[in-house]
């Protein structure tokens, strides 16, 4: 069973209804025993870092931070992603799961923010989550913070300058962009999370 | 790099898309289910549902077209219309929108952008500006076009971007259902005074028409409805000429 950790930010019905459409076993928690009974945890999330307080605030933080370390599979999407990194200027005083190095900063002022719409992927090889993308696929996103380019970046995005589009690394994976609303691009992706293997770590 | 949106808008009335002309003599053109699948399956970058004729009996209709339209559109899927309280924009997301557009609601009052955002996030609220020219500059009509306002359509897009919109969709009624071209004068002076993404509407008739906007426009993203129903440009045909034009677009899909 996948859980998808509810803890308030914005609406969770599209992560869940791609889900189903691939015939994934998938619920949608606000409870911590929930996510420690799960095979796979998805962190989704729209809107500002702060969002990401409910997790501190429901003991959802401790149960996934458990799972993560207890080797399930993970996937950070949007603002989930950069809950992997150590922090985002957005909400300095709020840190992240400090997973991945770096802070999630503004885009460069030599472009419009929020970065919104279709741009698409470098893809770097030798990623499970992105396996059968073809380079310079598309994907959508919306976004006003961008995670920087570090190691375990599976493909970058450029937008006034390069950021992650994805990471990844043993059973942790993470998104900028929104799968699920990447038409198939998209699907393949959340297919791929499905069948990604419990690793012990 | 980012590419240019290319939004297929469903103007639904009872349950079944129509189209009219400046926003009158509607004609039917099909089931919204099967139209915004085609449409995805066309290369749309995005779909926009709008209920034109929404009024309280008519409300329940249209939650349920917007859950089955949802139920396997895998791309940017908005809705639009009757949208009045926190309540009903709720209701539409709780039935699989991923963006709402506010517009009459949203200029009698401006905070109810600031409240569907706080709870939903800004990148899910669309303000749509309906806009015709007037002696100096453009004024903003509501209710459908019915009813103008005295406001100034520029001034509104900044206001609507500081209390929390997204996104502005902004209509020409000058140039709506005639097929004659965006409003590009229109278009190019919001999205040069704004930050959030600007999407042309109205005018929509040939492939030049969208190269003209997003070039001498500057506009991110352009909505037509007629064109595509009625088969006389369909998206992959213009995605093509786009790219032909290099105007940067997701092509192929």
């Amino acid at each position: 069973m996948i859980a998808i950790v509810d803890y308030g930010a914005g609406n969770l019905n599209s992560v869940k209804k791609a889900f189903d459409y691939l015939g994934a076993e998938v619920v949608v928690t606000t409870q911590p025993e929930t996510v420690a009974e799960a095979d796979k945890i998805v962190l989704p999330g729209v809107g500002h870092f702060s969002a990401l307080s409910g997790l501190d605030n429901s003991g959802l933080r401790d149960a996934v931070l458990q799972g993560v370390r207890a080797g399930k599979p993970f996937f950070g999407i949007c603002l989930g992603m950069q809950w992997l990194f150590e922090g985002s200027d957005e909400a300095p005083e709020l840190a992240g799961a400090g997973l991945f190095a770096g802070r999630c900063r503004q885009f460069p002022s030599s472009v419009k923010s929020p970065h919104v719409g279709w741009n698409s992927l470098a893809v770097r090889e030798g990623s499970r989550l992105l396996r059968n993308i073809a380079p310079d696929s598309f994907v959508y996103y919306t976004h006003s913070f961008q995670a920087p380019v570090v190691a375990a970046t599976t493909a970058a995005t450029e937008y006034g300058a390069q950021f992650s589009a994805a990471v990844e690394r043993d059973n942790i994976f993470g998104v900028q962009f929104h799968p699920e609303k990447s038409w198939t691009v998209g699907l393949i992706i959340l297919k791929n999370f499905c069948e990604v293997n419990f690793r012990e770590v | 790099m980012l590419t240019k949106r290319i939004i297929a808008c469903l103007d639904v009335d009872d349950g079944r898309v129509v189209k009219g002309v400046q926003f009158v003599n509607l004609r039917d053109a099909g089931d919204p289910v099967e139209c915004a699948a085609a449409h995805a399956r066309d290369g749309a970058d995005e779909i926009v549902l709008l209920d034109i004729t929404a009024t309280s009996d008519k409300r329940r209709t249209i939650l349920d077209v917007v859950s089955r339209t949802a139920r396997c559109l895998f791309i940017p899927f908005t809705v639009g219309g009757g949208i009045r309280e926190l309540s009903d924009a709720a209701a539409v997301f709780e039935a699989g929108a991923d963006k709402i557009a506010i517009n009459s609601a949203a200029v009698k009052d401006p905070t109810l952008i600031g409240r569907i955002a706080a709870r939903f996030g800004s990148q899910a609220v669309v303000v749509a500006i309906d806009a015709r020219r007037v002696n100096r500059g453009f004024e903003v009509f509501i209710a459908g076009g019915r009813i103008p306002t005295g406001r100034d359509a520029l001034q509104w897009a900044r206001e609507a971007t500081a209390c929390g919109a997204g996104e502005i969709l902004l209509t020409s009624m000058d140039r709506d259902g005639t097929q004659a071209g965006f409003d590009c004068e229109l278009v190019q002076m919001v999205a040069d005074a704004i930050s959030i993404p600007v999407i042309a509407s109205g005018g929509a008739g040939a492939a030049q028409h969208f190269i003209d906007v997003f070039r001498s426009g500057r506009a991110d993203a352009a909505l037509a409805a007629s064109i595509f129903h009625f088969g006389i440009e369909n998206i992959g045909q213009l995605k093509r000429e786009l790219h032909a034009a290099n105007v940067p677009v997701r092509w192929p899909c």
